[in-house]
């Protein structure tokens, strides 16, 4: 059953059609790559998807309930959670603070509980600090857990970004270049933790990639956008040795 | 294991002895101030400084909350504060003669004045907390400016058939003969009860303190920081964002008004000039906020003591007071922001906790060893 079905979803800015017509339908449980050329409007889809923007015609379907035109906050309560392209974390908190606020909706308790210390209180923050130490456990992050997200290298901040995004317990994870400035030792550990949150967590992860390696390693179905359109979508196999994925990559 | 249990325990702890210093330390300077007031030690200028000291660190902490902790500049503190003064002074006059035991009068005038202050910020707030930066500034700066303005031509009086409102004159109001002015314009308010005192103002930092560090370390605290970090990021980890700005905002602006209620409280007659709740006022607050530090509650504190006691130590050296004043004020700040003395700072702290420890253990722990 399909986790994600996005039909004809569309988009302009100005005079310029940023995706057009642009349809995926993601299986439960699947790791799903979306490449293209800079520009071709990945970033969009992403926005599109998780609310920031609202499209101008299409739908989008997660798990069976239409969430197009929804706030952004609304979708990541139905369970779409993402990272970005240029790196975004709260700065001034600490690691586990990170993934502490990306457990804001998983375990509540009311503002007055939280000024009087009351018992609730003490209770939810012990559940949200043992839960945020398991996950950071999976990014081997729990040593670091009292370091300012700031001070903390490339690499991990990247990860950082997934165990927050993974916190808020989504359905659908999606990673906006997760190995953009990693070398080539971290990209191959992040394929392997990206693999292990997909099984550990059953989680349905579509991400976008440029670096070839990591792509045909972990994804089993891609979909490539070239100028706002769909160029080609399949088995990673095929679509990598399509001729006019190769021609919109490289040129002719 | 054992380390990552042991690890949250300190870290838990460490927050929690943070928050007994910062509590200690109001309590202490209270006693300290006491002995000096029995002792005759403290001359009666100071003494009459102390009320206006205690009014000036809620103000600081309070504002500290949006411009620290939310991360939005607000030049209108000060305003917040003035309505709490009038609301608070105008239950208090009114119910004189209806509640006789003033203590519970101040307290009910306090709570009355913050309500009534988080209420403007919580409708102010609901527009202008859409702008960003600069031009939030702007908008409460003029918000601040309106609220003084406004005051300055109510007029509020009370006989039996209640209350009065004009916005002319005195005799608009058609009081009747046993009836009395309340609030006469441009004059402020009269014959209020003056409840204040410096042990009620230090309960009332101490309350201030206690809503806002518990706030900062709760779960809609972490919200209100991530926000300021991140204002896209906390979207889209589910964070509603108009909620927990107007959530920072109005709880500032209510603790201002509480402040303004208990400050007004220490004067038989006051009115809303430019310098007591002009923008005057609320650059000289956000001057506290900015030298303690951003997000720094305690420095707040500390600033806003050091900088109000300044120009009335001075005061002897007359036509070099305000020069020194401002030499003072950027030494702070050098103090505070330059890296070089950030260092510094750290490598003063970690000698003094380094020696504690080697007094402590006496002999040399396996870390130091390493």
């Amino acid at each position: 059953m399909a986790i994600l079905d996005v039909t004809n979803l569309s988009i302009s800015f100005g005079g310029l059609r940023a995706v057009d017509n642009f349809n995926i339908s993601i299986e439960e449980g699947a790791l799903y790559g979306l490449i293209g050329p800079n520009g071709a409007g990945k970033t969009t889809v992403f926005n599109l998807l998780t609310g920031v923007y609202k499209p101008n015609e299409g739908h989008i379907i997660l798990d069976g309930k239409d969430i197009t035109g929804k706030k952004t906050i609304e979708i990541n309560k139905e369970g779409i959670a993402r990272t970005f392209q240029n790196i975004r974390l709260f700065k001034e908190l600490t690691v586990q603070e990170n993934v502490m606020v990306g457990l804001h909706n998983e375990i509540t308790y009311p503002t007055l509980a939280g000024i009087l210390k009351l018992p609730s209180y003490r209770r939810a923050e012990k559940e949200m600090r043992e839960k945020s130490i398991e996950l950071l456990k999976v990014f081997d992050l729990d040593q670091e857990a009292d370091t300012l997200a700031s001070n903390l290298p490339y690499g991990k901040q990247r990860k950082l970004e997934i165990a927050r995004a993974l916190a808020t317990n989504p359905k659908l994870l999606l990673l906006d270049e997760p190995a953009a400035g990693m070398n080539p030792n971290e990209t191959l550990e992040l394929m392997n933790t990206i693999q292990f949150v997909r099984d550990q967590f059953k989680m349905t992860i579509l991400l976008i990639e440029h670096d070839m390696k990591l792509v045909s390693g972990i994804c089993s179905k891609l979909t490539v956008l070239n100028f706002g359109q769909v160029l080609c979508q399949g088995d990673t196999e095929e679509v990598l040795n399509n001729p006019e994925v190769v021609k919109a990559y490289l040129g002719e | 294991m054992k380390t990552e249990k042991k690890k949250t325990g300190t870290l838990f702890t460490a927050n929690t002895k943070q928050l007994m210093i910062t509590y200690g330390m109001v309590i202490v300077v209270y006693l300290i101030c006491e002995i000096c007031i029995l002792t005759g030690v403290m001359s009666n200028q100071m003494k009459g400084l102390l009320v206006p000291l205690c009014y000036y660190v809620i103000m600081a902490v309070s504002l500290n909350l949006t411009v620290g902790i939310l991360g939005e500049l607000s030049l209108g503190h000060a305003g917040f504060s003035c309505v709490g003064l009038f609301v608070g002074a105008t239950f208090s006059v009114s119910m004189k003669d209806v509640i006789t035991v003033p203590y519970l009068r101040f307290f009910l005038a306090i709570l009355i004045g913050a309500l009534a202050a988080g209420v403007i910020g919580l409708l102010i707030g609901i527009p202008v907390l859409r702008l960003r930066g600069d031009y939030l500034a702007i908008v409460t700066l003029a918000v601040c400016e309106i609220i003084k303005n406004v005051v300055n031509v109510i007029y509020l009086g009370k006989d039996s058939a209640g209350l009065h409102i004009s916005t002319k004159d005195t005799a608009s109001l058609n009081l009747e003969e046993t009836g009395t002015v309340i609030i006469k314009g441009p004059q402020g308010v009269s014959g209020m009860p003056s409840d204040a005192n410096f042990t009620i103002g230090i309960i009332l930092i101490l309350i201030t303190l206690f809503i806002v560090l518990n706030l900062i370390h709760s779960r809609d605290g972490r919200a209100i920081m991530a926000i300021r970090d991140n204002l896209i990021a906390a979207e889209s980890v589910g964070i509603n964002i108009t909620k927990y700005k107007l959530m920072a905002f109005s709880v500032s602006a209510a603790l201002a008004g509480a402040a303004g209620a208990f400050y007004g409280h220490n004067y038989q007659t006051i009115n809303a000039t430019t310098n007591s709740f002009g923008y005057n006022m609320s650059i000289m607050i956000l001057v506290f906020v900015v030298l303690g530090g951003l997000g720094n509650i305690r420095g707040s504190m500390i600033a806003a003591v050091i900088l109000t006691l300044l120009p009335e130590l001075l005061r002897d050296l007359s036509e070099y007071r305000l020069l020194i004043y401002s030499i003072i004020l950027i030494g702070m700040m050098l103090l505070n922001w330059s890296p070089k003395a950030i260092e510094w700072k750290k490598g003063l702290a970690a000698k003094l906790s380094g020696k504690r420890q080697a007094m402590k253990e006496k002999k040399p722990s396996a870390k130091e060893v390493q």
